[in-house]
């Protein structure tokens, strides 16, 4: 729609957040590259664009880059976030997809209220649930006995998951429950909301044509849903990398996470640079998926015009 | 008479002077652009005060394009559009006296009927009072005063074009659009509104362009249509001369249904001429500007062709003999598809006047069929 | 397993899943509410029924001052990014084409995503070398509130576009038809037709706000300790019984503010229903 006569305001309405976003968002990440080569100086930093002798020189400290290259536990603690990311990410889409399936299937008039049950421990304080885990995995606890009770943690010993039966918490396996519960709403409902566009008459079809329903699933519902499992995924996967809270509280000292290395630098440790190296590698992890994540949310807008 | 060049300004029937400043609305010479695409393409007319005016043709044709420009939302490219002699350039939508009706009615949701429209009255800064009485005479005009406080989703769809309707005439335009305005109901609805409409605008007396692409609620609605098509007019005139003097084959085809036969022009007198067409001779009662030999197509429309088991009076022009290869009943008449000696086609379209006939014509029959010399339009485009 | 063979067995399993998955999501929540009447400061062992932890809530000054400071941040979160979501919603669906506008559109999906600790870190990093340079801001509500803000914006920003892309054009054409300048036709039609996606996206920077540990961690200052934080450090310890009740204390408000929406709602469209039905056969 060409809106010609809105064009006065134009400017600011652009303008407003644009330059919120370039002043908080943007500038901030050059400045945390910045701050990475620069030279701590107990407590402010050694500029790196200075004049000696009349000659603009610059001075990086590529020192903290090195170290980290060189440091074995840096490059152990990216991998594990990956890993664990893309557990939670697999687990989240294993339980994720049948929920939003049948609840896409479920009777219209019911539908509403589906979500909003999914919804609802979304609003209730995140950190609240992930707090109710400890309790719920800890001796005694609701879900460690019935796991204990049924000879689970025999099976998670020997996947590696737990590292003493009956010892749940502070695991592997803690922190994934953790990470998926928390995130799980977040893949249902992209998925859920592609899965209920789909136009059913489209398995009729298949149906029409020889497939059986397992086949028109996998051939049919499944590639049609793939935006929903690309969000999702991305929803999931990215933030988890760089998740914080669910390792301090559930995860332990095994479970290596990078959110929790640049916490530990940066208020522990005091090295801001270091911090800021840690980050900015992190940034370069993501930027591949944050690429298709955005190129996503952009195609997804296009869509819908 | 063929018409041999399309008219570059259609002066409304019944102006006795070529209207140079008296037209209401003329549009000189419009054209738009969207990068390299031409939409419009040098459109020109002159349409009377109180004329209703459509403009028809297949989608893509530019007439809604057209009408936008006239509406403010688009700016054109180049040209003028002169309202009783003021030029409205490129004038913002809320700058002019002109008001559309849209084709999905765009009714504010959020406001009840009265408040719709009121909306217009109320950002022309009147006093209260008056638009209260505004408003209720728009309301008992579209025949609506019992639902001024519902909401647009309380009411069906023919309800909610009268509000439409009322809220575009409540500021009292200079012009008003119409946008595919029986486009969402359904045919009985249709036909009804079609006259309702006709009414309603006759007795506001506004001047109206409409836009379509259905050719049956042109020729009902509108006293002239200009038949558009690729961005150009192709020809300009009352719907009686669109459909019995169509001047080119697309004209002929687009409106109504005909049969349209290739030929070329054997003998050229001044008070007739006759084409041959293959298996069939048409002798046309009045002289034609052309050069003897020269390639013309003769449009004949199905309900001129009558059909007969016995032969007319001179089979050697203006008659052939055919067989039935296809019926088309449809009620109130019948459709046939006649196969000629050479496999061409023909169209002969009857009105079933008597419920009951012992002799009806079949299938696989062979027949005579017949024409005046008077039924056919001869083209050279 | 051959899914969905059968019409029965696959709505039966279907059920099945969904009540497991749910069961998955509740029962933490079920189990913090129940804990938080347990009259033992162990956890997980069952002594009694008591609400002497709700009292305590009340008392406990570290708690309430944290409670009105997160408060305060989320609606000021939540109006900012409400203003702001709009803003960029309206860039991006009504303008199609602007310089920048890629860059733009990544910038306001990206905190939806991107993980907390690296926002903090650099946003943190930038305010201090400002303050440096210029002597403010110093750390505290207004720094947090900003973290908070690029954050809830994001979010806003995705809610209110979805309502702005399903607004019909026409409208605003209708309306400019009718002698309405650009400002009047935001006022007057634009704005009520989204009413809806702009509450749902106060309420949801408002939770998020008042939700939020990292952000917030690396941008207070000292005397400003939301209360997530005072949450966390609680957590971090061990389990606290006073923190079941803070839970169940939320919980209880979060549940009733949905559930009520939601019948709101639900009435309206029944409403509504009716009323489309009546109007057809009328």
């Amino acid at each position: 729609m060409r809106v010609r006569h809105l064009v006065p305001g134009r400017a600011l309405v652009i303008a407003l957040p644009m330059l919120f976003l370039l002043l908080f968002f943007l500038a901030p990440f050059f400045i945390v590259g910045k701050i990475s080569v620069s030279e701590m100086e107990t407590v402010t930093f050694k500029p790196v664009l200075t004049v000696v002798d009349g000659i603009l020189t610059l001075k990086l400290k590529l020192a903290n880059y090195a170290f980290l290259a060189a440091d074995d536990l840096y490059l152990k603690t990216y991998l594990s976030s990956i890993q664990y990311a893309a557990a939670t990410t697999a687990l989240c889409l294993l339980v994720g997809y049948p929920f939003a399936y049948f609840m896409a299937r479920a009777r219209p008039a019911v539908q509403p209220a589906l979500v909003m049950l999914v919804m609802l421990p979304f609003w209730t304080s995140f950190l609240l649930r992930v707090y109710a885990w400890r309790g719920l995995l800890a001796e005694g606890g609701w879900v460690a006995d019935i796991i204990v009770g049924t000879g689970l943690d025999g099976l998670l010993l020997q996947l590696g998951l737990i590292s003493a039966p009956g010892k749940l918490m502070h695991t592997p396996f803690s922190l994934v429950i953790g990470m998926s519960y928390t995130y799980l709403p977040f893949m249902v409902l992209p998925l859920y909301a592609s899965l209920a566009k789909m136009d059913l008459r489209l398995l009729e079809a298949a149906a029409d044509l020889g497939a059986t329903p397992w086949v028109a699933f996998w051939r049919v519902t499944v590639p049609l849903s793939r935006a929903g499992i690309i969000a999702g995924s991305m929803l999931v996967f990215i933030p988890c990398i760089g998740e914080f809270v669910i390792p301090e509280l559930l995860g332990g000292p095994e479970t290596l996470m990078i959110g929790r290395v640049i916490w530990d630098e940066f208020f522990s440790n005091n090295d801001w640079p270091m911090a800021s190296t840690v980050a900015v590698v992190m940034v370069l992890l993501i930027i591949v998926p944050l690429a298709v994540f955005s190129k996503y949310q952009a195609e997804a807008q296009e869509a819908a015009r | 008479m063929a018409q041999n060049e399309a008219p570059v300004h259609a002066v409304p029937a019944g102006e006795a002077d070529g209207a140079e400043d008296g037209a209401f609305l003329r549009i000189d010479d419009l054209v738009k652009e969207f990068g390299g695409y031409r939409a419009v393409d040098h459109v020109s007319v002159d349409i009377a005060k109180g004329e209703i005016f459509a403009l028809l043709g297949p989608s893509g044709c530019g007439k809604s394009t057209l009408l936008r420009m006239l509406a403010g939302f688009e700016v054109p490219t180049s040209g003028r559009i002169l309202l009783d002699g003021r030029d409205l350039a490129s004038a913002p939508p809320y700058e002019r006296p002109i008001n559309m009706m849209f084709q999905s009615y765009a009714l504010f949701p959020h406001l009840s009927v009265w408040e719709n429209i009121a909306f217009g009255l109320k950002r022309e800064g009147r006093p209260k009072a008056e638009i209260a009485d505004r408003v209720e005479a728009m309301l008992k005009l579209v025949q609506l005063g019992r639902f001024a406080q519902r909401k647009p989703h309380q009411l069906s769809g023919g309800q909610q074009q009268r509000v439409a309707l009322a809220r575009s005439l409540a500021r009292q335009p200079q012009l008003l659009l119409l946008d595919e305005p029986l486009g969402a109901l359904d045919k009985k609805l249709r036909e009804q509104t079609q006259i309702e409409l006709v009414n309603i605008i006759e007795q506001v007396g506004v001047t109206c362009v409409m836009v379509t692409h259905d050719q049956e609620e042109a020729m009902t609605m509108a006293q002239r249509i200009a038949v558009m098509r690729e961005g150009r007019f192709l020809q300009v005139g009352a719907p009686g001369d669109l459909y019995e003097t169509p001047g080119s084959r697309f004209v002929a085809d687009f409106i109504g249904n005909v049969n349209l036969m290739d030929g070329t022009l054997d003998v050229d007198a001044a008070d007739h001429c006759v084409i041959g067409c293959g298996d069939v001779r048409h002798y046309v009662g009045h002289g034609i500007t052309g050069t003897q030999g020269m390639a013309v197509t003769v449009a004949l429309r199905p309900e001129k062709v009558l059909i007969g088991r016995e032969p007319p009076q001179d089979t050697s022009h203006n008659a052939v003999r055919a067989t039935v290869k296809e019926k088309s009943y449809f009620g109130s008449f019948t459709v046939y598809h006649l196969s000629l000696p050479s496999g061409a086609m023909l169209k002969a379209s009857a009105a079933n006047v008597a419920r009951w006939r012992d002799d009806e014509i079949t299938w696989g029959e062979t027949v005579w069929a017949s024409w005046s010399p008077t039924a056919q339009v001869v083209l050279t485009q | 397993m051959r899914l969905g063979t059968s019409a029965t067995f696959n709505r039966r399993f279907g059920i099945g899943w969904m009540l497991a998955a749910y069961a998955f999501l509740y029962v933490p929540i079920f189990a913090l509410v129940l804990y938080s009447f347990n009259d033992s400061p162990l956890p997980n062992v069952w002594r009694g029924f008591t609400l002497r932890w709700y009292a305590a809530l009340v008392r406990d000054a570290e708690l309430m001052s944290g409670l009105w400071l997160s408060l305060q941040i989320a609606f000021l979160t939540a109006c900012g990014s409400v203003v702001l979501g709009t803003l960029a919603a309206f860039a991006l669906v009504k303008y199609r084409r602007f310089p920048g506008r890629t860059l733009f559109s990544g910038m306001v999906s990206a905190p939806l995503v991107m993980p907390e600790v690296v926002v903090g870190l650099s946003l943190l990093l930038m305010l201090v070398s400002v303050q440096r340079a210029l002597g403010f801001p110093e750390r505290g509500l207004g720094t947090i509130w900003l973290g908070h803000l690029l954050l809830g914006m994001a979010y806003a920003t995705v809610v209110i576009q979805s309502r702005l892309q399903a607004m019909p054009p026409q409208l605003e054409e209708a309306a400019m038809d009718l002698g309405a300048r650009p400002h009047q036709v935001f006022w007057l039609v634009t704005l009520p037709t989204i009413a809806q996606g702009l509450a749902s996206a106060w309420l949801l920077t408002f939770t998020i706000s008042l939700d939020d540990v990292v952000l917030s961690a690396f941008l207070s200052g000292p005397g400003s300790t939301t209360m997530p934080l005072v949450i966390f450090s609680r957590a971090r310890l061990g389990l606290n019984p006073s923190v079941n009740a803070v839970a169940t204390v939320v919980i209880a408000i979060v549940a009733v503010g949905v559930l009520l929406a939601s019948w709101l709602i639900a009435r309206s469209e029944q409403r509504r229903q009716a009323e489309l039905a009546a109007a057809a056969h009328a």
